[in-house]
């Protein structure tokens, strides 16, 4: 049974907030069930999360662990183009960020689909 | 020390930033007054821009320079707040806590109330000639190449703990940081010193979780079908239940919409954090690394597991300055071929102004989710959007040549690809941030009580 993979998006497992700093970004990826937790642990890791912002070319990506929420925090070094005061961008504070990182797939034992967020799969999984 | 010092605290948040709703303090101060007990109200207005742009009212206007909807935030509560005890404290002084203060001597005397005992706390403000040479120390040759506009120390929360001591009713700050508006009632009220680091920390925290307001209850929170929150119109705003060890429980004024959830909370307990195992603040280093959160009942979310350390031996100063122009102009197609005319367009403006470092978005297609250089857009190919608006946004710092892009962009009207319409151009004055260290000891702190203050000149 634990063999049996599923492909979700991070959103089903996770949820999170963007803050800002000058130019660094925060993501918290907050696992909806501590059950979820080791999965996020295992697959939402610093180089997997640099690749997603690659166009956004990360000085450096941090991840840091707080087990006792069953949470990530990420730490982007040089992504915000300057930031708030320097950016062209219309959202200069990034904060749209953490769902372009929540939208990246992973993929969840079966036995967890339970514990996602979001409407019940279908199609026999 | 009497008996009221180790019964809760109520800290209640009625702002988030500098703008945030007007109407939003009324329930909190209903529910303060209606669980007794000592209390505080917050108001959290300054962000890292918010300053300079009040230094630049300041400029034009001497008894300017203070938070603009002042007024709104605290006349609908003041009256209730005096005649149930409950203390405010804010940093919505800006670049001008004494004009501030005397504002809202003249709004009390206004409303017939009695005179409040107003304290104004000052030392964070470093933009006078007297601190050139500290700034030109820490920044170097930076400090020639600018124009400066404003300079402030982050400064902590123990002016305001002193001048709640000396019983000041309102306490009016500048830049304090956004936590230490909840420290300093807490170090007041319970006695803590100034070196009590796990204690310091844990109320840190209370007002990392009150300070961006409706944030902790279900503000910048709801995703229908993820996350949803019930009456997200009428989103309340926070009250933390301070204990004497320092610890929260987080909650929210009664009788309004959202939700003090699990999630909520732990979002808004990581936003704008990095190392979780060492916050800085001007007070302390907190440390939630081990941080709990607890469901005690509906709306009611305990936060334990901090711990303190030693404050920083330095403060975070940030000098902002003009830094030239900023120029954005729009512009809308729709139906067949939409996106093939937008992409058309930039490319004309491309060309019309090669000296000019353009950002295109394609609103609709693809937008805040690109980078400066394109890059991303670069890299999406071209499709067939039939809604579209084309952005495009760059700086200069001489106006002169900024204002060359909305000008193109309002002759596509005629220029450029067929059925452009809905122009917007835009052309704002920019703000620049250098931030460095100083040692504490450079920045003396006070707070004077405004009746101890010579009148305005």
């Amino acid at each position: 049974m634990s063999e049996s993979l599923i492909a979700v998006p991070l959103y089903r497992a996770a949820h999170g907030r963007t803050g800002d700093k000058g130019n660094r970004s925060n993501i918290s990826v907050i696992a909806w069930h501590a059950d979820l937790y080791p999965l996020l642990l295992a697959q939402v890791t610093e180089a997997v999360v640099a690749q997603r912002f690659a166009n956004r070319r990360p000085a450096r990506v941090q991840r840091f662990e707080l087990p006792g929420l069953a949470a990530l925090n990420f730490v982007l070094d040089e992504v915000l183009d300057g930031g708030v005061n320097d950016a062209l961008n219309l959202d200069t504070h990034g904060k749209a960020l953490s769902f372009w990182l929540l939208d990246l797939p992973i993929e969840i034992p079966a036995t967890l689909a339970s514990l996602l967020a979001g409407p019940a799969l279908t199609g026999g999984d | 020390m009497t008996e009221s010092t180790s019964s809760p605290l109520l800290i209640g948040c009625a702002a988030g930033f500098s703008g945030d709703r007007v109407d939003a303090a009324g329930p909190v101060v209903d529910t303060l007054i209606a669980r007794g007990g000592p209390a505080f109200l917050i108001f959290e207005t300054l962000a890292e821009r918010t300053l300079a742009l009040a230094q630049l009212r300041r400029r034009v206007d001497p008894q300017a320079g203070f938070e603009p909807l002042l007024d709104d935030l605290l006349r609908p509560v003041l009256a209730r707040c005096l005649a149930h005890n409950i203390r405010i404290v804010s940093n919505f002084g800006a670049a001008n806590p004494l004009a501030a203060a005397r504002h809202i001597q003249a709004m009390a005397a206004g409303m017939g109330l009695p005179a409040p005992r107003i304290a104004v706390v000052a030392g964070d403000d470093l933009s006078g000639p007297q601190h050139e040479a500290l700034l030109r120390e820490q920044l170097g040759d930076a400090m020639d190449s600018i124009r400066k506009v404003s300079a402030n120390a982050y400064i902590g929360a123990e002016a305001i703990a002193a001048a709640l001591d000396a019983g000041a009713q309102i306490v009016v700050a500048g830049r304090v940081a956004d936590p230490s508006l909840t420290v300093g009632p807490a170090m007041s009220h319970f006695g803590w010193r100034a070196d009590d680091w796990d204690r310091l920390a844990r109320a840190t925290m209370a007002g990392h979780l009150l300070e961006c307001g409706a944030q902790v209850c279900g503000g910048y929170f709801a995703d229908p079908g993820y996350k949803d929150v019930p009456d997200l119109h009428a989103v309340g705003y926070p009250i933390a239940e301070i204990s004497s060890d320092g610890h929260c429980i987080i909650g929210k004024a009664a009788h309004t919409g959202g939700v003090v959830s699990l999630a909520g909370v732990k979002e808004q307990l990581l936003y704008e954090v990095h190392d979780p195992a060492a916050y800085l603040t001007p007070d302390v280093v907190a440390d939630i690394s081990a941080a709990r959160l607890t469901v005690l009942g509906p709306d009611q979310v305990a936060l334990t597991g901090v711990r303190g350390h030693a404050r920083p031996a330095s403060l975070k100063v940030n000098v902002c300055h003009e830094s030239g122009w900023l120029a954005e102009g729009e512009i809308s197609y729709a139906g067949p071929r939409a996106e093939a005319r937008a992409r058309l367009a930039a490319d004309v403006l491309r060309r019309r102004l090669p000296d000019l470092a353009l950002r295109v978005d394609l609103i609709g297609v693809q937008s805040v989710m690109g980078d400066d250089a394109g890059r991303l857009l670069e890299a999406t190919p071209a499709g067939d959007a039939t809604d579209v608006r084309l952005r495009v946004a760059a700086t200069h710092t001489d106006r002169a040549q900024a204002e060359r892009l909305p000008r193109e962009v309002t002759a596509l009207y005629c220029c450029g690809p067929a059925g452009g319409g809905g122009v917007r151009t835009t052309l704002t004055p920019r703000l620049g941030t250098l931030s460095c260290l100083v040692p504490r000891g450079a920045v003396p702190l006070r707070f004077d009580m405004l009746d101890h203050l010579p009148e305005a000149a």
